[in-house]
């Protein structure tokens, strides 16, 4: 098998697919919480997505990508046994695992694809998880299964109640510390106003919380500090100082504008390469 | 004929119209013509014992490959510089010659000192246009050496050794070769076809460029080690960007010099077609006041905008760039707010830059880098409008490598402590050099630094 060369490919929901690509120089090292910076084809950006899951023996790294941009819906007209132009990695510092004996892990949408690994590993380690899971609605829940069966405890929420409970993560959770659970840690991963509600409730009860943060970078090593956040009143890189974080400390206000950056530009690109994608099908 | 050429004056380099090029990225050199090429290397008087020579950090045989130049033998003077450097088209553009070779060029006493660097260029361009095959080692030693990250320590140090025969990995942490050459060097300075010839040449020469190969992350210097490397060198350079830590930096519309330079150049953010934005300002402020900083305010008026600043807290005397960046920048239209700093950067309701608050500075009594220190002047604070800053006030080395090797001595500034004669690191077998040794420096610095270590490796390994 070729490196970058896609295993395989499997749609989650109508905007979510899981690839397993061949990688074994980064399945190697790589760890949950870490991230890799790919390119789908040699003219394309560099787009960050965290690991999945690995197979160091087969060599291969599963990341799990939502179709938002024109980048990732480049990447998602490449098909099973076709290659990825490149696929570098592991970046950031892997999660803290050691001595959790007790762990919520919260997940919203698309962030539980990377929740999900998280659990997995303190449940491995024989860790007590409860398992939080949030969607908007039903159509794009996604790991269900695999979240129930890494946790003691699994709530499915939804905005609209069409699956699990109705509500918010943020009600689920606060639910749970009233009812006595005593965590070591939540770890929250999802939408940044999702941890940045998460961040507030945790902090009124004093359980500790960890989040991952996704900002726009460019070379995942440090180098362009386009990533840079505020964190306890200090500058750091999500790509090598995280990309997790004490969420109590996160700027979370600061991020999400930050985040908006080149919407425009995202929006024109989008709109250009749907065009494109269009006209291609019509062929 | 006369002998020599006594023109006072170097022949001027042949660019681009200032008012067209600050609105392209294409090369603003054009080169010298051949016949432009030999009258200036009439200029050069052959000197018994050449100053300029001294001047060279990896000591190219000057008066020698001029002499080929006067004769017309391009080839032989493309052969002599090629004796000493690796990547001659590459340090005929980006050399600081007027502290380097040319700043003791005997003609400099009375009129210009010979225009080495735009002659080396002339030789170097003239034999890469006729795509002459590399030669190969004729027989390989079966040893084999990593070489970490490939920037001009990288590239020279593993171009030297495998013309000695060995067995050359590069792993580059970026999905291109090339490292600062490539992402930080503006194509309109240095054709990025240039720098990729000069890489496919080592690949013709057997070496491999492992690249999307993060060294402390992908693989750590031990793991090279228990793969079987003989030596490794690390040449990973200074790439993690430095802030001022003032009010208002993460505001969106502040870059590093790195990020907005790699956009443009790695990324090809300047392209209609690319798909890697870039904040194309109207008003932009650059900070700093080196060669990467006129860079990035040189691409910043490329982008279209319509006033771009230096701001720099010393004096224009005191500029650390190379005199003819500066000047290029001038003729381009680049204002030069130099003794004023930077205090707060502000933003709009949207979280975008509006304005940078500055304060006038006076020049004190010299500090220990010998140059007068910059003091400011109370009460001379004042905004001026802006829409895009972007921070080149210097880079350290990235901790990524000595973070992750246990063992491997670096100093305060994270620079890695390496002994001077051989580049020894503080670890058996591992070498380093360039920027990651002297902090942010030249590329012909870093060129000879990884010269100097591929030759220790040899004498290493072939004991």
């Amino acid at each position: 098998m070729e490196k970058y060369e896609i295993v395989s490919k499997r749609k989650l929901n109508e905007t979510v697919a899981e690839m397993v690509v061949y990688a074994p120089m980064v399945a190697r090292h790589a760890k949950p919480g870490q991230f890799i910076i790919l390119r789908s084809h040699d003219d394309a950006e560099r787009i960050p997505l965290t690991i999945a899951d690995y197979d160091r023996e087969k060599g291969t790294v599963s990341i799990i990508y939502q179709i938002v941009g024109c980048g990732t819906m480049r990447l998602d007209t490449l098909k099973e046994g076709e290659k990825l132009a490149d696929f570098a990695g592991p970046l950031g510092k892997p999660s803290e695992v050691e001595g959790i004996k007790k762990v919520a892990v919260v997940g919203g949408g698309v962030g539980c694809a990377i929740a999900y690994p998280v659990a997995k590993e303190l449940h491995n380690l024989g860790a007590e998880v409860h398992m939080i899971a949030g969607f908007r609605s039903k159509d794009i829940v996604i790991l269900e299964d695999e979240m129930r069966a890494a946790s003691s405890k699994f709530i499915l929420m939804s905005d609209d109640g069409t699956v699990g409970k109705k509500g918010l993560v943020t009600n689920a959770l606060k639910e749970l510390l009233d009812a006595g659970e005593k965590y070591d840690e939540v770890i929250a991963i999802g939408p940044m106003p999702m941890m940045k509600f998460v961040c507030l409730l945790t902090k009124e009860y004093g359980v500790k919380t960890i989040v991952s943060m996704n900002p726009v970078m460019v070379d995942g090593t440090g180098m362009c500090g386009g990533c840079r956040l505020t964190v306890g009143g200090e500058t750091k890189f999500a790509c090598v100082d995280g990309p997790e974080f004490d969420g109590h400390l996160v700027d979370f206000d600061e991020a999400m504008t930050r985040s908006r950056m080149y919407r425009d530009f995202e929006a024109k690109e989008k709109e250009h390469e749907c065009n494109l994608l269009k006209a291609k099908e019509a062929e | 004929m006369a002998k020599f050429n006594m023109q006072l004056e170097k022949n001027p380099m042949p660019s681009q119209d200032p008012e067209v090029r600050k609105r392209n990225f294409e090369e603003v050199a054009l080169g010298y013509s051949e016949e432009t090429a030999v009258n200036e290397a009439m200029r050069c008087l052959e000197c018994k014992n050449p100053k300029c020579v001294s001047g060279c950090p990896v000591g190219i045989n000057i008066p020698g490959f001029i002499k080929k130049i006067k004769e017309r033998d391009y080839d032989g003077a493309y052969d002599v510089i090629s004796e000493s450097s690796l990547l001659p088209a590459i340090c005929g553009r980006v050399c600081p010659q007027e502290s380097q070779c040319e700043k003791h060029c005997v003609r400099g006493v009375k009129g210009d000192p010979v225009g080495i660097g735009r002659l080396e260029r002339f030789a170097a361009d003239l034999r890469m246009s006729k795509n002459v095959p590399v030669s190969k080692p004729e027989t390989k030693n079966g040893k084999k050496i990593a070489v970490v990250g490939s920037g001009p320590a990288g590239l020279s140090c593993a171009g030297v050794l495998a013309k000695k025969g060995y067995d050359v990995t590069i792993f580059e942490a970026l999905h291109v070769a090339g490292g600062v050459l490539m992402y930080g060097i503006p194509q309109f300075r240095l054709p990025k076809e240039i720098v990729q010839r000069e890489i496919s040449n080592l690949k013709e020469l057997g070496v491999d460029i492992e690249t999307n190969h993060i060294i402390g992350k992908t693989y750590t210097i031990d793991d090279l080690k228990s793969d079987g490397y003989d030596a490794i060198f690390i040449g990973s350079g200074a790439g993690l960007p430095r802030f001022m830590n003032i009010p208002g930096e993460n505001l969106m519309g502040v870059y590093s010099a790195n990020e907005f330079l790699t956009r443009i150049n790695l990324m090809k953010a300047y392209k209609d077609d690319s798909h890697t934005p870039v904040m194309k300002g109207r008003n932009v402020a650059v900070v700093g006041g080196g060669n990467v900083a006129m860079d990035a305010a040189r691409s910043a008026m490329r982008l279209g905008a319509e006033n771009v600043y230096i701001i720099y807290r010393r004096s224009e005397a005191e500029l650390p760039a190379r005199a003819e960046e500066v000047e290029h920048a001038k003729e381009e239209g680049i204002i030069f707010k130099t003794l004023n700093n930077p205090v707060e950067i502000l933003g709009d309701e949207n979280g975008f830059v509006k304005g940078v608050k500055c304060i006038e500075m006076e020049l004190g009594e010299p500090d220990e880098s010998g140059r007068r220190r910059p003091v400011a002047k109370p009460g001379s604070e004042h905004v001026v409008d802006m829409d895009c800053v972007v921070m080149s006030i210097g880079t350290t080395p990235n901790p990524l490598i000595a973070s992750t090797t246990k063992g491997l001595e670096v100093n305060k500034r994270g620079c890695i402590v390496v002994d001077e004669d051989t580049c020894h690191t503080s670890r058996d077998t591992v070498y380093a050099g360039g920027d990651a040794v002297s902090g942010a420096a030249t590329v012909i610095l870093a060129m000879g630094a990884g010269k100097k270590a591929a030759e220790s490796i040899d004498k290493l390994l072939s004991k």
